[in-house]
């Protein structure tokens, strides 16, 4: 693990005229380089942690430390450059009128000159593979397209952690592929941190570790192997387990020695594959 | 729907009215609005219509696409030419019928006031024609940059205008289902009387100003968390520049102008 980027220390967070904690005295530390998945049900606080992380907004107590630097009103914005969101709906998040007018909208914020914002928004648009479309209009996009040109605006601006805010959950399955596919190699290449609030666990077994959230607390916080151990604690949150978890336990109800761990449906076919072989 | 409705309707080309420099062509339609009231009769109004034509043929636009401007305007190009006809009683009388008399300075005027319509018009489509949206909004702030001076939010409104531009198409889409969705559920929009039809756009109108309202909420917090905080320190991503060709065509505006105030009678 590397070292810590991220500390949440405490925080309490009500939104205005409700009545309980969005969240409750939550605390955790994200490490350097790491994929941290965030899953909870509908109103467990995973969104409300993410706009705290991006200063849109601000805890009641407790404080959050990103890169040694306390967040406050006054640093929200040097806050903002190392911490790139990817909000849910593909379409509220495109500012610019073309492709390559919306990846420079971040550039243009933070006052980068324009030789070296067209060079950094063809190499952004290059790693999302989505340098052939720099003229496009975004109503001719697909919705992964349009999620990878929001992955380029964050990248370009060279943020050491990237938040995806549910970024996948209104694409078709091609297309959640295509986004998570993206970030996959982007984490890979320039060792970036990514923090992805899901729903999806299928995406949350591919993580380095995982967190679940309840009713505004934090419920549990570890490997996917083991949180998907808990099964039906899990269940009982309204969250579900992936389906190859589930398969394993089914068969070892019914006699067939497969190991646990299976978090991927590929992992155990080769296992089950390898078992039939020895048969 | 979204066929039909082009915003700005823009012909892409590579024209050399194309590839001028967007302010050049908003100061030349400024301009040429002004200049046209300097002609008065049949020598500068022609040297107009010879400048307007220059510029066509340097736009290389289809002459059906000026032709779909110029159609919603016809009926007034010729209400006021029948006009003058009929109310200016000037010169000798051309045609006699009964009461009804045609004179001179009548059809004179017609034709001149007809003209200069066209004129306006052709002028104006052209550079909507050779100008993308997004190109006339960055065109505008830059003009309008010295009024920043006097406190006039010249970049948030030319942010609002190119926000405007990019969710027409959205909005289009949205409007679209919401219809087909309403349709299903049994409103009717394309039959019954007129006053049916207008109430049947409450149920259109209603989920659209909602989704937009949600729209322009989600759209803000994204911007903000993109570091978004006004014109101030903003850098420009897209660049103007102003080439020989466009003081060029400056300069032939300004000849066109003295040779107009020489040539009026």
């Amino acid at each position: 693990m590397g070292k810590k980027l991220v500390s949440l220390e405490n925080i309490i967070f009500r939104y205005e005229g409700q009545s309980r904690n969005a969240l409750d005295d939550v605390s955790f530390d994200i490490y350097q380089g790491e994929w941290l998945a965030i899953v909870g049900h509908n109103g467990s606080g995973k969104s409300t942690l993410a706009k705290l992380l991006n200063g849109l907004q601000f805890a009641h107590s407790g404080t959050i430390m990103i890169n040694d630097q306390i967040m406050t009103e006054e640093t929200v914005w040097d806050v903002r450059q190392k911490i790139g969101m990817v909000f849910q709906n593909p379409d509220n998040q495109f500012v610019g009128t073309t492709v390559q007018d919306d990846v420079a909208f971040g550039l243009e914020n933070a006052g980068v000159s324009q030789q070296v914002m067209v060079e950094r928004v063809h190499g952004a648009l290059n790693k999302v593979k989505m340098n052939a479309f720099l003229n496009q209009e975004p109503h001719h996009l697909s919705g992964g397209q349009k999620q990878r040109v929001a992955i380029a605006g964050v990248i370009a601006l060279q943020p050491d952690i990237i938040i995806l805010d549910e970024a996948t959950s209104m694409l078709d399955p091609r297309g959640r592929e295509e986004v998570l596919e993206t970030v996959r190699e982007l984490k890979q290449e320039n060792e970036i941190t990514v923090i992805s609030i899901t729903h999806d666990l299928e995406e949350a077994a591919k993580a380095d570790r995982m967190i679940v959230m309840n009713q505004g607390q934090l419920y549990r916080e570890g490997p996917p192997q083991d949180i998907f151990e808990l099964e039906e604690e899990l269940i009982a949150l309204g969250l579900d387990i992936p389906f190859s978890v589930k398969l394993t336990k089914e068969l070892q109800k019914n006699g067939v020695r497969v190991v646990n761990g299976h978090l991927t449906e590929e992992e155990l076919v080769k296992d089950l594959c390898e078992l039939h072989s020895m048969m | 729907m979204l066929d039909k409705m082009i915003i700005g309707r823009y012909v892409p080309s590579d024209s050399v009215m194309h590839k001028m420099d967007p302010r050049a062509k908003l100061l030349l339609v400024f301009l040429f609005v002004c200049v046209v009231f300097l002609a008065n009769n049949v020598v500068s109004y022609s040297l107009l219509a010879v400048f307007t034509v220059m510029l066509i043929s340097l736009s290389k636009i289809p002459l059906r696409y000026l032709y779909n401007g110029l159609k919603p305007i016809f009926f007034l190009i010729v209400f006021t030419f029948l006009l003058h006809i009929l109310f200016t009683k000037e010169g000798e009388v051309l045609f006699k019928y009964g009461w009804f008399e045609i004179y001179e300075g009548g059809l004179m005027q017609g034709l001149f006031i007809s003209l200069r319509f066209t004129l306006l018009i052709l002028v104006t489509s052209l550079l909507t024609l050779t100008t993308t949206p997004i190109s006339i909004t960055d065109g505008m702030e830059e003009l309008l940059g010295p009024l920043k001076k006097w406190k006039m939010p010249v970049h948030e409104l030319a942010l609002m205008m190119s926000i405007a531009l990019r969710f027409i198409p959205t909005l289009m889409e949205e409007t679209e289902k919401i219809m087909k969705a309403q349709t299903a559920r049994g409103v009717d929009f394309s039959s019954g009387p007129i006053k049916d039809r207008v109430k049947s756009i409450v149920p259109l109108l209603v989920p659209l100003f909602v989704s937009s309202f949600k729209r322009a909420e989600e759209l803000a917090t994204a911007m903000e968390s993109r570091g978004y905080r006004g014109g101030e320190g903003r850098t420009k991503y897209r660049q103007l520049s102003w080439k020989t060709s466009d003081s060029l065509l400056m300069v032939s505006l300004g000849a066109l102008a003295v040779m107009l105030f020489l040539l009026r009678s």
